[in-house]
């Protein structure tokens, strides 16, 4: 299966639910609503996409927006495994409860909490939701979103300027 | 304990801590045990498990006690200091972490190394898959208490790394592969030296068959243990050999080519039982094949001596001295502009086949000198999943033996 051949099933089987498709490189970018992302999860999963390589979420202060994707792709089947789909949605910054996909793919049960310490975004309905790398009092500052700005320390003094 | 009095009052059963283990009664019969953070041979990590009697009910591990924020720290970075930095996820497996890292960067420069680099790539990648795999080797024989199956592959290990430390000038921390190509070619008389140590390899192999995998008391121990079923191994998303000793026919450098890897003639080992000894002879098969790579890229090598290594776009900026240097030693020094190096607007995705399993990179470009965003999820991560799945319903003292035969390495997996 080509990469158009496959765009256009993952057409077929979302139909209107799909806002936007964007095309990385050896990537697809299908992004759909928040309210219908357990659907199209759901569909994604029957089309053969049984895992999800990572959860991620993407930081954009500018147009206040937070994206969050998983990338799908396949163990199972050959033909699909070759390709890396990531299904998601836009969100304002300020939201900060989502739909969990837990019960879609169990892949996601770290990486939702992952994204959870990183943003501070809870998922709905994941039986666990707890910080997985960081210290809770780390947690609470949403280390990844970039209004987070890491202070680094100098090795050097800087002279002062007179 | 009534009778026990202290500066601090009495001190109740259930208030003792011991040094390295603590425990407490939830109800009757069943218990929390809190394994960790100790260095349990490969790391630090906890796993608090729930037990009845001594068999695990609920396990749940507590990852995160190595995290040193790659994620973040690459935003804050140029982008040629995030190949020295995502290389401390897997010290000795340093150009299969960063390899991808290397190619999604590339994709999004629209950069093709030259193809003497490319199997320069697969050779030190191979290298480190089987150093890696002796590594695990070695500290499954700590865990299973076999004192001769932790020396033998430590020891055999030496001899890849010597390998690696001739070709890069780093016997773990490589930096080797960089945006366009490699850092440096091989030194003379490499190839001979390789062809040795695939023999030799060969042979040690023979003998850990012998005195470890088909040992009547390991196999005993290992049979049975940690089992993976199939359809769980793929909804738990395992990965790497783990994945592929559960029958699963997945590997990246066969379903998802990268480098070199369609041109080159190997097979990827399936085993179908998905249990602890499974996964140790998986990853004996997987260094055999490693090897039937290593002599492919040899001759290959051997049959294209001097071709560049790295691309013109890059090779073209350096001054007259490194090109001097280059044509009389084969090393090619960091040309300037990587320091100043701007990546185009994109998003670009890469994975690879580690000795983990597979690790994964979502690099998004603003243009700028800087990532705006990294992902990297990697092998060990992937598995810790089996912990939470796997191990309930075993017994305490096969915990051990589920960790090291998924070869868990908590740096990498806490990133």
């Amino acid at each position: 299966m080509d990469k158009d051949a496959l765009v256009a099933m993952i057409k077929e089987k979302l139909g209107d639910m799909i806002v936007s498709i964007e095309e990385g490189k050896d990537l697809i970018h299908v992004e759909v609503s928040v309210d219908s992302i357990v659907e199209a999860a759901r569909r994604m999963k029957e089309m053969g996409f049984d895992h999800v390589k990572d959860v991620t979420a993407i930081d954009y202060p500018k147009e206040n927006v937070i994206k969050i994707f998983y990338h799908a792709s396949s163990y199972g089947n050959t033909d699909l495994s070759r390709y890396i789909v990531g299904i998601g949605y836009s969100i304002p910054r300020d939201r900060t409860s989502v739909p969990s996909l837990y019960y879609v793919w169990t892949t996601a049960d770290f990486q939702e909490r992952e994204v959870y310490e990183g943003f501070g975004i809870v998922f709905e309905g994941h039986p666990d939701m707890r910080p997985l790398l960081l210290a809770p009092p780390i947690a609470e500052k949403r280390p990844l979103r970039k209004d987070f700005v890491v202070k680094e320390e100098p090795i050097f003094k800087a002279p002062k300027k007179k | 304990m009534s009778g026990m009095v202290s500066a601090r009052g009495s001190v109740g059963f259930n208030d003792l801590k011991l040094p390295g283990a603590w425990s407490r009664k939830l109800s009757k019969n069943l218990y929390e045990v809190f394994i960790g953070p100790q260095h349990p041979g490969s790391g630090h990590m906890r796993i608090i498990i729930r037990i009845d009697g001594d068999v695990i009910v609920e396990a749940d591990p507590d990852m995160g006690y190595v995290h040193r924020t790659m994620e973040k720290l690459g935003e804050g970075r140029e982008w040629i200091k995030g190949i020295p930095l995502y290389e401390r996820m897997a010290i000795h497996d340093a150009c299969n972490v960063t390899e991808p890292y290397v190619r999604a960067v590339e994709k999004l420069l629209g950069v093709d190394p030259p193809l003497r680099a490319k199997y320069l790539r697969v050779l030190l990648c191979e290298i480190n898959r089987i150093a890696a795999y002796l590594y695990g080797f070695g500290i499954f024989g700590v865990f299973t208490g076999h004192s001769t199956m932790y020396m033998w592959p430590f020891g055999d290990r030496e001899v890849w790394i010597e390998l690696a430390d001739w070709l890069t000038g780093a016997r773990l921390t490589h930096s080797y592969p960089v945006f366009g190509g490699v850092r440096r070619d091989i030194p003379a008389g490499f190839t001979d030296q390789l062809r040795k140590a695939i023999r030799y390899m060969r042979k040690r192999l023979e003998e850990y068959r012998k005195i470890f995998v088909d040992n009547p008391v390991i196999r005993a121990r290992l049979e049975d243990v940690g089992v993976i079923p199939r359809n769980l191994a793929i909804e738990i998303g395992v990965t790497g050999p783990n994945l592929r000793a559960s029958g699963v026919l997945y590997d990246v450098r066969y379903n998802a080519p990268y480098e070199v890897y369609d041109e080159l003639d190997f097979e990827i080992p399936v085993f179908q039982e998905g249990d602890a000894l499974a996964r140790v002879w998986q990853r004996v098969e997987e260094i055999k094949q490693s090897l039937r790579i290593l002599e492919q890229v040899a001759d290959w090598l051997d049959k294209h001596p001097r071709e560049p290594i790295l691309h013109e776009r890059f090779w073209k900026t350096a001054p007259p001295l490194y090109k001097k240097v280059f044509e009389a030693e084969g090393r090619a020094k960091l040309v300037p502009l990587y320091a100043l190096l701007k990546v185009p607007k994109g998003k670009a995705y890469a994975r690879a086949e580690t000795a983990r399993g597979e690790i994964s990179y979502y690099v998004e470009s603003d243009g700028g000198s800087k990532p705006y965003r990294i992902r990297i999820h990697s092998a060990s991560a992937r598995n810790a999943l089996v912990f939470k799945y796997i191990a309930p319903g075993h017994r305490v003292m096969d915990l051990p033996i589920i960790y090291g035969s998924i070869d868990y390495f908590p740096p990498e997996a806490d990133r």
